[in-house]
């Protein structure tokens, strides 16, 4: 295995030292990376390894805070917001960019249309657009809209998009983490092609086996730290693994008590179905801290949405506490003594527009009122007792959830779904974009709760996370349970394994 | 960390204070300036027509408050009023051969016409939550459907009350209690049930939840469509009531009555610093909204300065100013 100088400066786009703060937090630290034309360049790392900071910079989107790119041979300052796609580099976000409700030709002319003094020049733009849409292999009506598409094709619009502004660079963000099996194999192709007519690319991705197929480089960030970069025919997938991985657990988790293994059942999942799980089954017992781990997109969040009663459910039973039967509602679950906590914090979680109290009570909201007629004072009380409890720091009573720290924001609402005195709850991705320091806070939390015979389910993508206070853990991918860890196995190489496929015995089948 | 804890504690007192007196205000410098224009305009006489008159427009934006707090909207009450009046008439003269043209007639009619509230708002939120059509659109569509209905059942003229029933139920609108007229005495009560539903009951904060953000809604155990069907059913009641209090005072309905509430009522709403996006509502603000809206036509009706044929232009300058003064971020230049 050769570990290559990261300043190699026969590449088309280079990174040069490139460090990065969001305000006092650094993400990123002297990181170089080049990329050569004719190359698939594959990024790796675990989620808030920096990839995607990275990425945006050598985009324009984010500036660095030190270091500096250099294009062409040239030290350049790239415009901002998508302003580089002039200079011919090209980044496809994961979540798409286009207008559903325009056109295809629309889509690729945006901003760019061919007229003649202010008059578009329909029939040009659609000639050629046919011939792109036949290069990338892609064969739908120039006029079909965009909503019709699915994301395989919005992608391949996307690449077609790019191709347009004559990309000399293209950097794609997870593309086929939405992709299945058949669509990637069309992606890649049009990726071989590109690569051949000497595009430089830039290629993020969580499945390493994709990665080890389609790249001629790795590099691999860790922590926002440069690990390594490396030709693909040198390593395999677990080396790759253990690059991303090797880091040391500190006391940053709370010592995880041993598991009662007679302890009862409390929620028993059989055969759940959904649109897009299958076969999902496994036990929660009383006072057991259980992880769910896997990719994004592998169906963690809607294993529990269904359960909850927030997605319909096609197949499968639901046993609470020796009780038999499907919730339809919330409020079902939470009178039942199941909660959920969103990773969406200010999508789904809080009125971003309402102090606290409200906040606090909604969820639990019938224990507040007396045949609708709230109590308010009850509901001052019960911000009084969370406060404390959760050490929300705010000191005006009256603060807007929107004016909070997101540290404070995701203790308002463990604090907010613990109003309604659960027996099991479930925390999707509990410490998302929160400071070291309250992020041990909320894994003390979840301890002593489980001391007290809560059951805890955790979903997180944060691998150490999982790892650091889970009894056991349950790794998801494409809809199905992979595998289940516990003990001395619940390591980040097993996990990884699970989560991209290297292991693919399932305990459950 | 001591950074932090500054941004938490920012106040929003000057904001919210405009938002909170910004109508009350208004109000009050209307008043000075009807008093410095007329005299008379602070007269017994004149307060109590003014009050008379706001009442229709106040209780039906009492209804609006709720639907545009949970997110939505109701266009269709200008013409729901129409409509109820038309077939209560119709009810009523019917039933002058079986009872009379006694007080059960129009208790029954009066009854009938909070009845056809009711499903004509529980039409309006079945279509929206359970159809997921737009509220705009599906309360356009009624607006069309309802102010049709009431054209062809006067055949294109107009419904007139039996004579002798009006006798009866004249006092309704006419009559006063402890010097109150009848239709204030409505107004009062709407006004007080309104502010106390909205403002202490599990109910009135779960409407600003949805309109504040329906996911979080779903995801803190509310049924959302049950509490957005309810606040159109409730508007649907607002209006009946309204048309109950308003049916007597011509006697009569035709395809002109009730034209362009709809948009007072929202008004209303809007000048009383509810939210038209939703998540935030004041019943309180809502009545001073109609109130100021009646007292400009008031106003123009005692002086020569401007034409009353203006009164739309003023009444539209009022709403502009008053969400301009909302919106500006007054607290802002402090930090």
């Amino acid at each position: 295995m050769v570990v290559e100088s990261p300043m190699a400066s026969d590449g088309l786009l280079c990174a040069d030292s490139l460090s990065k703060s969001f305000g006092t937090v650094p993400v990123l630290f002297s990181v170089s990376f080049s990329l050569r034309p004719g190359e698939v360049h594959a990024l790796i790392g675990e989620n808030g390894a920096g990839k995607s900071t990275l990425m945006k910079i050598m985009s324009g989107f984010h500036s660095p805070t030190s270091g500096r790119i250099v294009y062409d041979g040239k030290p350049v300052t790239l415009p901002p917001n998508g302003g580089a796609e002039a200079l011919g580099i090209v980044l496809i976000h994961q979540e798409l960019n286009l207008s559903e409700q325009m056109t295809v030709t629309e889509n690729i002319f945006l901003g760019r249309e061919i007229a003649k003094r202010g008059i578009l020049d329909k029939q040009a733009m659609k000639t050629r657009v046919i011939q792109l849409l036949t290069d990338v292999g892609l064969d739908i009506p120039p006029d079909t809209r965009i909503s019709e598409l699915s994301i395989a094709q919005k992608q391949m619009v996307e690449i077609a998009k790019a191709m347009s502004r004559n990309a000399r660079v293209l950097i794609m963000d997870e593309p086929t983490a939405v992709l299945t099996e058949a669509e990637t194999r069309i992606l890649f192709k049009q990726v071989n092609r590109l690569r051949d007519q000497g595009v430089a690319i830039m290629f993020v991705s969580h499945k390493l086996h994709e990665v080890k197929e389609i790249s001629d480089r790795v590099t691999v960030l860790r922590d926002g730290q440069w690990i390594g970069t490396t030709a693909t025919e040198d390593l395999n997938l677990d080396d790759m693994a253990r690059m991303m991985v090797g880091r040391e657990l500190s006391d940053l988790y709370p010592p995880v008590n041993e598991p009662n293994v007679d302890a009862d059942i409390v929620l028993k999942v059989d055969g759940l179905q959904t649109k897009n799980l299958r076969n999902v089954s496994f036990e929660l017992r009383s006072g057991e801290i259980l992880g769910f781990s896997g990719l994004v997109g592998s169906g963690r969040t809607e294993v529990f949405e269904a359960i909850c009663g927030l997605a319909p459910m096609q197949a499968g039973t639901i046993t609470t506490f020796g009780n038999e039967g499907r919730f339809t509602s919330v409020a079902q679950a939470r009178d039942a003594g199941i909660v959920y906590l969103t990773k969406d914090r200010k999508g789904k979680g809080l009125l971003l527009e309402e102090g606290m109290q409200t906040n606090l009570t909604l969820l639990a909201l019938p224990q507040f009122a007396n045949r609708m007629m709230l109590n308010k004072k009850q509901e001052a009380e019960a911000l009084t007792r969370a406060v404390r409890r959760f050490d929300i720091r705010a000191r005006d009573p009256n603060v807007l959830a929107q004016d909070m720290s997101g540290g404070n924001q995701q203790k308002l609402l463990l604090a907010k779904v613990m109003e309604a005195n659960p027996k099991i709850v479930i925390i999707d991705e509990p410490t998302r974009g929160i400071d070291v320091g309250t992020k041990q806070q909320i894994y003390h939390f979840i301890a002593a709760l489980a001391a007290e015979g809560v059951s805890i389910v955790v979903i997180s993508s944060e691998m150490p996370e999982v790892i650091g206070i889970s009894h056991r853990v349950i790794i998801m991918r494409d809809g199905r349970i992979a595998g289940t860890v516990s003990g001395r196995d619940i390591n980040e190489t097993q996990i990884v394994r699970y989560a991209a496929g290297l292991n693919e015995e399932n305990i459950h089948a | 960390m001591p950074d932090m804890a500054q941004t938490e504690t920012v106040a929003r007192k000057p904001k919210l204070d405009l938002k909170m007196y910004g109508p009350a205000i208004a109000l009050v410098l209307l008043c000075i300036i009807g008093f410095s224009l007329n005299t008379a305009f602070l007269s017994e006489g004149n307060i109590t027509n003014l009050l008379t008159r706001s009442a229709f427009i106040g209780i039906i934006a009492v209804g609006a408050t709720f639907v545009i707090t949970a997110g939505g909207i109701d266009l269709s009450v200008g013409s729901m009023a129409a409509a109820i009046a038309g077939i209560m008439i119709i009810l009523m003269n019917a039933l002058v051969d079986i009872l009379g043209t006694g007080v059960l007639t129009v208790v029954v009619g009066a009854g009938c016409a909070v009845l056809l509230g009711a499903l004509a708002g529980l039409a309006n939120g079945l279509l929206t939550t359970k159809g997921k059509i737009e509220a705009f659109i599906v309360t356009l569509g009624t607006m069309g459907i309802f102010r049709s209905l009431v054209t062809y059942f006067a055949d294109g003229g107009t419904l007139s009350l039996n004579f002798d029933i009006r006798g009866t139920y004249r006092p309704v609108y006419y009559d006063s209690l402890i010097g109150v007229p009848i239709p204030v005495w409505v107004f009062i009560i709407v006004a007080i049930s309104g502010w106390f539903l909205m403002n202490r009951t599990t109910f009135g904060r779960y409407c600003t939840a949805i309109g504040s953000n329906e996911h979080v809604a779903q995801y803190s155990a509310i049924n959302v469509n049950k509490i957005k069907t309810w606040t159109y059913v409730i508007q649907g009641l607002c209006v009946a009531l309204a048309t109950v209090i308003y049916v007597p005072r011509l006697g009569s309905a035709s395809s002109s009555t009730g034209v362009l509430w709809e948009l007072e009522a929202i008004a209303a709403v809007i000048i009383g610093g509810t939210v038209l996006k939703g998540g935030y509502g004041r019943i309180g603000g809502t009545i001073l909204g109609a109130l100021i809206l009646t007292t400009i036509g008031n106003i123009l009706n005692f002086t020569d300065l401007i034409s009353n044929y203006l009164n739309g232009t003023m009444q539209g300058l009022i709403i502009i100013i008053a969400v301009w003064l909302q919106r500006a971020d007054w607290g802002k230049s402090k930090d």
